[in-house]
């Protein structure tokens, strides 16, 4: 899949310089999220939910085989069909075969990050049926024709003021409408799509192997009308979504709404367990469930990458994440942005495609300490920066330094000599020898070497 | 209490003051401190880097120096660094290094158990949180390190200390916030980077010092604060609690 990963060191610098306004933004509004999430996770004992939920995805994704085969036999169970998907291209092709063989001229959808991943929207649009993102965000991107910039906030890049503009453009809104006045034009617009979609599109949250029930956690209340209204329901699922039980599902609603938006719980929790029972009952006709894989299987086997398939796609990684701040998910050039993109990607795409993102980090933990289900990201991150120095995938000029390095760190008497050095070539002197300061310089002042080094000082004795 | 320093190359060559005012500052509180003089650089570049084997190699050179076993050549009980990163790499991650095949685990055990911060040392090894009042009246902001702050868990103790010695500690919005540093990450991603330092420096309260424990991130938030014409004045760690203990007449070394 075509992404735009690897310009992401361009893209950073061009979203910061030229739109100035997403940094704000992001910033603004991740941080709000961090401090509901931080205060969610204070009403509890988050670190034991954390480590329970650690378990209980380590537990499933070491039996995803017996979870999966126990999740399709409850599902089809209950009514719902089942469909599996090797890869992006049958998972599409799944979905539009359904919709095709229904006659759907009209879809309805909730916000689902996997549809991204497999680039749904497109096809279905090719086949002559109009699509309606429902989640407002999600809505407001598809007007703009713009990807999602987070898995949770969607269109958090935005400020006020550009969706005033955009709904006064084409939902007639007032210019300075305020946001109960926009949501309520899109409301209406939604309303309308809901009523004459054929079908809803969603993904899931969490699909339970037990009862093979699809759960949705949402704040809209888009999802529920979106799973009830139209007559086929299509849940598309990674096949990373299982829990066993029922009883885990409750911890783990509870424990994602706190990482997400520090609620107890999502305002919206919908558990689908298939079609209407009878004809007249509330309910779609038909329920189809997509097992999607994409990916997901490699990821699984990787030795390290593996626990990067706990997600449970809160946010809580990209809300805490100062890098992440700086762009909104964009700079990323794929829909899995941010800390947990920067590790989920190189698996699911392969390292060589997710190139630089392993490195689009500082490594300072806070992703990790929001983690609900405590994906030790920084060190996957360092996992995936080893596979791609061991790969070549480095520039040679990095590798050659830090090959320098080791070898005067390692040789105290050529250490000596070259610390002497450093201190009287002074700031210039050393950006000149050192490439490396040279990109330092286009933003920083040099930092001054001083004028004798600790060394000398000790020598001389210190008083 | 017998200290081996390890100054760290950053500190070595861009703090040496800051080092010396370490120096007087753990004599001061009662350790005879010593500098073995074959120390160089922890290897944490080449660790972040993902360049495993010449983390290594740099690992066991200081192993070699610093020695893994109690009877170290440099016969000290304790290891101390003025740096929260490089405390951190010794620490943390040498033990994880060496899980890979032939290196030695129970070394690097044995000196990470025995490797300190300096604040963390001051504060939960020789249980000093009292340094005088030379700080009186300065108003300071703390920028702490992520490792310091998220590996070593150091949440109040260099506040703690520069409290101890007088100084008001301003809260500071983007306090625990990533200055962007981040060894090669501050080359590769420079425009990030920067903003990140932006971030921190657009959210600074009124002081008279930015105080931080960890070198890296002083160089990378004074250059980025010298680029944007600000007038900021950053002190390492070590310099602002000799100050507290000497007052600000004392042989100081502000960056
Ligand atoms: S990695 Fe953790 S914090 Fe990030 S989205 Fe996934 S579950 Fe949430």
């Amino acid at each position: 899949m075509a992404t735009g990963i690897k310009d992401y060191a361009a893209r950073s610098r061009e979203i910061i310089r030229e739109d100035p306004g997403v940094r704000e933004s992001v910033t603004g509004a991740t941080i709000a999220f961090d401090e509901k999430r931080r205060q969610g996770y204070a009403e509890v004992d988050a670190d034991a939910w954390r480590r329970w939920a650690e378990g209980v995805k380590n537990h499933t994704l070491t039996h995803l085989d017996r979870y999966l085969a126990e999740a399709e036999e409850q599902l089809q169970a209950n009514g719902a069909q089942v469909h599996w998907a090797a890869d992006a291209a049958e998972a599409r092709e799944i979905v539009t075969g359904l919709a095709v063989r229904h006659g759907v001229r009209s879809v309805v959808k909730g916000k689902s990050m996997v549809t991204e991943e497999i680039d749904l929207n497109p096809v279905l649009e090719a086949a002559g049926i109009e699509v309606f993102e429902t989640d407002l965000g999600e809505y407001i991107l598809q007007l703009l024709e713009e990807p999602p910039s987070h898995i949770l906030g969607p269109a958090l890049h935005k400020s006020l003021e550009q969706v005033q503009e955009l709904f006064a453009d084409r939902l007639d809104t007032a210019r300075d409408g305020d946001p109960d006045t926009l949501a309520r034009a899109a409301r209406e617009v939604l309303r309308g799509a809901f009523i004459h979609a054929d079908m809803g599109i969603t993904g899931a949250n969490f699909l339970v192997a037990e009862t093979g029930t699809v759960a949705l956690i949402e704040n809209e209340g888009n999802i529920r009308l979106t799973t009830s209204l139209p007559r086929v329901h299509v849940a598309v699922v990674g096949i990373e979504k299982l829990l066993p039980r029922m009883t885990d599902l409750a911890g783990f609603l509870q424990l994602t709404a706190r990482a997400a938006t520090g609620q107890p719980i999502g305002c919206f929790v919908s558990l689908i367990q298939g079609p209407a029972a009878d004809p007249g009952d509330d309910g779609p006709e038909e329920v189809h469930v997509v097992l999607v894989d994409n990916g997901r299987t490699d990821v699984l086997a990787h030795e390290h990458a593996w626990e990067a398939l706990r997600c449970v796609r809160c946010g809580a990684c990209l809300n805490a994440c100062p890098v992440y701040r700086q762009t909104g998910g964009h700079a990323y050039g794929y829909v899995y942005s941010g800390p947990i993109g920067s590790v989920l990607d190189p698996g699911l795409l392969g390292l060589h495609e997710a190139m630089p993102l392993p490195f689009a980090s500082s490594l300072c933990g806070a992703c990790e300490d929001a983690c609900p289900v405590r994906i030790p990201i920084p060190e996957l991150l360092l996992e995936w920066r080893r596979e791609a120095q061991e790969e070549g995938l480095t520039p040679w000029k990095e590798r050659a330094a830090l090959a320098g390095l080791a070898s005067v760190a390692t040789r105290p008497g050529l250490y000596r000599l070259a610390g002497k050095i450093g201190s009287r070539l002074g700031a210039t002197g050393a950006a000149r020898v050192l490439p490396m300061l040279g990109e330092w310089s286009k933003d920083r002042a040099l930092p001054k070497p001083s004028p004798r080094t600790f060394r000398d000082l000790w020598r001389e004795g210190i008083e | 209490m017998k200290v081996a320093f390890f100054v760290t190359c950053l500190a070595d060559h861009y703090f040496a003051d800051a080092a010396a005012d370490a120096v007087r500052l753990l004599r001061h509180l009662g350790c005879e401190v010593s500098f073995p003089p074959d120390q160089t650089c922890c290897g944490q570049p080449a660790y972040n880097a993902g360049r495993t084997g010449e983390a290594l190699r740099m690992a066991e050179h200081t192993l070699d120096v610093f020695g893994g076993q109690p009877d170290n050549p440099a016969g000290a009980d304790a290891v101390v660094l003025p740096s929260g990163s490089c405390a951190t790499m010794v620490k943390k991650f040498y033990p994880r290094l060496a899980t890979s095949p032939g290196a030695s685990a129970v070394r690097a055990t044995a000196l990470a158990e025995r490797s300190w911060d300096l604040a963390e040392f001051i504060v939960r090894r020789l249980g000093v949180t009292r340094l005088g009042d030379g700080l009186a009246g300065r108003r300071i902001a703390v920028h702490q390190g992520c490792h310091a702050l998220r590996e070593l868990r150091l949440e109040t103790e260099p506040a703690t200390l520069l409290e101890g010695a007088g100084a008001e500690v301003v809260p500071w919005e983007a306090q625990e916030e990533c200055c962007g540093f981040g060894g090669l990450f501050s080359v590769k991603m420079t425009a990030v980077s920067a903003a990140m330092a932006d971030r921190k420096l657009e959210t600074l309260p009124d002081v008279d010092w930015v105080v931080s424990g960890d070198g890296g991130c002083v160089l990378h938030l004074d250059g980025r604060s010298r680029a944007r014409g600000d007038r900021v004045e950053f002190v390492h760690l070590a310099t602002a609690l000799w100050r507290g203990v000497n007052g600000d007449g004392g042989k100081t070394g502000a960056k």
